[in-house]
């Protein structure tokens, strides 16, 4: 399929256009049509045929209405329960509330641990985790997203944790809102959070985040990853991560513009779909100001990680 | 495909050591039981007009699986229930277990409040409470019987059913067999739809490869682009797969090889019921034909072929008539080819057929995507050709796959991933995965009922249903909408006849099952049209049948593969007298 070099330019891509993405004509209509529409004029069919399937396609109408069947008027719902004719109302309106419930209306959730991977380089060794979960139905849903590093050893450079409420929008993307707080680095902050996530066309997943911190500062933040199958449990996961900041923060090492990169390359063997070992690169970029910052503050600007974790969910 | 097969290699020889131990702890019916003679004479058959059943919790295992099951009379499958066509009968029903349950007598016609559906027609059977059903037998055939409440029936809450006729049996057999086929896994059924809900493609392990790429498997990196480009996985042909699911015949796994008895030179009879809670199979007897004789406990005109698929909730009866005293295996092979299971067919016990390989799994195509291309050149074997110019001949109809100008009445939303373009006909096409068998497949168009309908009324309206799904957030719903939505009931008028058209707007088939009414199936064949409870609607295509709403109250209306079901995939249909809604 796509060499993993292509795959990670497209998963990169892949953010810049959430924008537009987010626009439900421009996802249905655009890019779920067939690559190529069919021509049918350059097909000989018989003309028997031909006629039958344009009287077919020009009012999409079932053939079996064809056969002088009418339409016809459908009687009214009727608003009250056969059943309670013969059981008690109380007792069927019981069962009738848990089935209803059961067909379609269960709650259900997930925990997952992403990223939890122990970073080699240059320098001191790194712990880095990625986790979300959440909690609902089909459509409305409760969320968390947290993420943190630090040095083995050392102090917790980040650790952020947003609580979300999510919603589905179309077949493929999910709208959120929440609150952000970062517990490191100091000083800690909050942020009032809006994103977007979910499945792009090509089976990238992809998402957006926009923050505004209590102290005026805007963020924006595209994600996306490409799970590349080699074999049913062997799986190479391209992944990208961009930031972006309205302003510089110079207390938090952030500077206006791109400010950072991250590319990674992770290996994983599902040895169950919830549990998966990996071993991958990791490389990060600081640009701009946030690269003048985190030099004057004696670190380096780019840094590149062999990475070891395990992925698992449940 | 390694690993399913690996299990099977492996719970063989393990199967084959323990068969002794196995026994043991494994409680079957006489009639399931390995080495039966069959039904007539058959010990331990439930008959007459008062049966007592208990619904309880047991232990089960196969091929080395094993988990709670919930059981009948303690048993797995429940016992055979066999009845008289004319009789009446008091089925008092007792749950031993924590939670609530319930029966459902599928495909008998029974007074609404006799139908065993929780909320819908009763309020169930709460924990330690006895519930009487009571009904006369109007009808013969082979049908079957198991839980409306939970995933119970996922678990093993299910039977068969067996009615004889009033009159001389036009099948013509020196012996029968009942063949209950079903689907098992140790992981319980709220788990299973858990990981589903968590990711669509959790037990697909037949997914297309980079490996298979390079190995030249499956589609060209083109193909596999466009796919990609919609989103759309060719492989998705099951939701839960053998990876996790052991198959059986009558509660044995192919290592526990469920053997049934004949002598040669006898017709046998094989009533063949897909208990399955999500697994549609292949069927086959390799080296004997199959004469189709019944359908959904209705006589069909006799029929031979040599395969055909079941789909959940169909009963299909057969005849087949061995031509040496050797054995011979009945084989069962999930849809997907993530599994299979054997049984056998022998003159004495202790023979054991062939275990066949599992054949390639099959791809999904443009036909499964609901794009009829049949009045166009399919060029060389029916592979279309993309690479065509684009083109408006089409009077404006392009080939989206979510264009909601094809059927305006589904509700849009995260819940509808795809519409189908250009549903077809597909009830003579061969299911999924037999497109090209070298044998003769059976499909619906060869279904011709024997006795003609007795309403030949020219259906007063028509009622389109679309089956509608997003594979990626499991979400499955009729015309979008899932029963927990708030759906209004489906109205019918007593005793109108309705054609109604089943719209497969997913990549899946469906089985879709009303309660307390049979319909035919349009195939052509007018008052011979097959009669029929449960209709598999093949993916990306349409089924019509006209239904005479001749049994007042509210019924159930639903996909039955199981999950399918859970995920809302249901509505209450309602027959009430012109005029009487509330």
């Amino acid at each position: 399929m796509l060499a993993p070099a292509a795959a990670l330019l497209l998963a990169s891509v892949a953010g810049p256009g959430l924008a537009q993405k987010m626009d439900h004509s421009q996802m249905d209509h655009g890019s779920m049509a067939m690559p190529q529409e069919e021509d049918h004029s350059a097909h000989e069919a018989p003309a028997q045929e031909n006629s039958a399937a344009d009287n077919a396609h020009a009012g999409h109408s079932m053939p079996a209405s064809d056969d002088g069947i009418p339409k016809g008027v459908a009687p009214a719902p009727p608003k009250d329960h056969a059943a309670e004719a013969y059981y008690s109302p109380a007792e069927m309106a019981r069962s009738r509330a848990a089935m209803l419930k059961e067909n379609g209306g269960m709650t259900f959730s997930q925990l997952m641990l992403d990223r939890l991977e122990y970073r080699l380089g240059k320098g001191a060794d790194g712990y880095h985790w990625e986790g979300e979960g959440w909690i609902g139905g089909d459509i409305n849903r409760l969320a968390f997203k947290t993420e943190g590093e630090g040095e083995i050893g050392g102090p917790l450079e980040s650790a952020e944790v947003q609580a979300l409420y999510s919603r589905a929008i179309d077949p493929w993307f999910n709208l959120e809102a929440g609150v952000r707080h970062d517990i490191r680095p100091d000083p800690q902050r909050s942020y009032a959070v809006i994103g977007i996530e979910g499945l792009a066309p090509y089976w990238f997943e992809v998402g957006a985040q926009a923050f505004l911190s209590t102290k005026g500062d805007a963020h924006l933040r595209l994600e996306g990853s490409y799970d590349q199958r080699l074999t049913q449990r062997l799986i190479l996961q391209p992944a990208a991560e961009v930031n972006i900041a309205a302003q510089d923060v110079p207390e938090l090492g952030i500077g206006s513009g791109l400010s950072d990169i991250e590319l990674g390359l992770r290996l994983r063997y599902e040895f169950a779909r919830e549990f998966a070992p990996y071993l991958g690169v990791n490389w990060e970029r600081k640009l701009g100001d946030s690269a003048r910052y985190a030099r004057a503050h004696g670190d380096r600007a780019s840094v590149t990680s062999f990475v070891m974790g395990v992925r698992f969910w449940f | 495909m390694p690993t399913s097969s690996s299990i099977d290699r492996r719970s063989l020889i393990r199967g084959t050591a323990g068969l002794g131990a196995l026994a043991l702890v494994r409680a079957f019916p006489a009639w399931a039981q390995s080495g039966s003679a069959g039904l007539t004479p058959a010990p331990g058959v439930l008959s007459g007009e008062q049966i007592a059943l208990t619904v309880g919790e047991s232990h089960f295992q196969t091929g080395g699986r094993s988990a709670h099951a919930i059981t009948i009379n303690g048993t797995l499958p429940a016992p055979l229930i066999r009845l008289k066509e004319g009789q009446n009968v008091r089925l008092s029903v007792t749950n031993s277990l924590k939670e609530d349950t319930s029966i459902h007598w599928h495909g008998l016609i029974v007074p609404f409040q006799m139908d065993g559906v929780p909320g819908i027609s009763f309020p169930g059977i709460r924990p330690g409470e006895t519930f009487t059903y009571e009904f006369p037998i109007r009808q013969s055939g082979t049908y079957w019987y198991h839980s409306h409440s939970g995933m119970q029936e996922a678990m093993g809450h299910y039977g068969p059913i067996v009615i004889d006729p009033a009159g001389a049996d036009p099948v013509q057999a020196t012996r029968e067999h009942v063949i209950i086929l079903s689907d098992w896994s140790p992981v319980h059924p709220h788990v299973l739809l858990k990981r589903l809900k968590q990711s669509g493609g959790y037990y697909n392990m037949q997914r297309q490869t980079l490996a298979g790429l390079l190995a030249g498997k499956d589609q060209s990196a083109k193909e596999r682009l466009e796919w990609g480009a919609m989103r759309m996985d060719p492989t998705d042909i099951s939701d839960v797969t053998g990876s996790t699911y052991s198959f059986l015949v009558n509660g044995h796994g192919t290592a526990e090889n469920w053997t049934g008895l004949f002598t040669l030179g006898e017709r046998v009879r094989l009533r063949i019921i897909n208990a399955s809670a999500m697994t549609n199979f292949n069927v086959r007897v390799p080296g004997l034909a199959m004469t189709v004789v019944q359908c959904d406990g209705q006589h069909v005109q006799p029929v031979e072929t040599d395969e055909f698929q079941i789909g959940i909730a169909e009963t299909y009866d057969v005849v087949v008539q061995p031509v040496e005293a050797k054995a011979y295996g009945l084989i069962a092979e999930a849809i997907d080819r993530s599994g299979l299971v054997r049984a056998t067919l022998a003159p004495r016990i202790g023979m054991a057929a062939e275990v066949p390989a599992l054949r390639e799994r099959p791809l999904l195509g443009m036909k499964d995507m609901g794009m009829d291309m049949s009045g166009m050149d399919m060029g060389q074997g029916g592979v279309i050709d993309l690479s065509q110019p684009a083109n408006e001949s089409m009077a404006g109809h392009s080939m989206k796959m979510l264009d909601p100008s094809v059927a305006p009445q589904v509700k849009m939303g995260p819940g509808v991933a795809t519409l189908s373009p250009m549903p077809a006909d597909r009830t003579a096409d061969r299911p999924t995965g037999l497109e090209n068998v070298e044998h003769r497949v059976l499909t619906y168009a060869d279904l011709k009922s024997l006795e003609p309908f007795k309403d030949t009324r020219t259906p007063s309206r028509t009622l389109d249903i679309h089956l509608t799904a997003n594979m990626e957030r499991y979400m499955w719903s009729f015309d979008g909408v899932k029963l927990s939505d708030g759906a209004e009931p489906i109205a019918f008028r007593h005793m109108e006849r309705v054609r109604v058209n089943l719209i497969n707007d997913t990549m899946m088939p469906h089985p879709i099952h009303i309660h307390g009414h049979f319909f035919q199936l349009v195939t052509g064949k007018g008052e011979h049209d097959p009669v029929k409870h449960t209709v598999n609607v093949l993916p990306g295509g349409k089924v019509s049948f006209d239904i005479t709403a001749d049994a007042l109250g509210d019924w159930a209306f639903h996909c039955h593969m199981l999950m399918h079901m859970h995920a809302g995939m249901m509505r209450v249909v309602t027959v009430r007298h012109e005029g009487e809604a509330a």
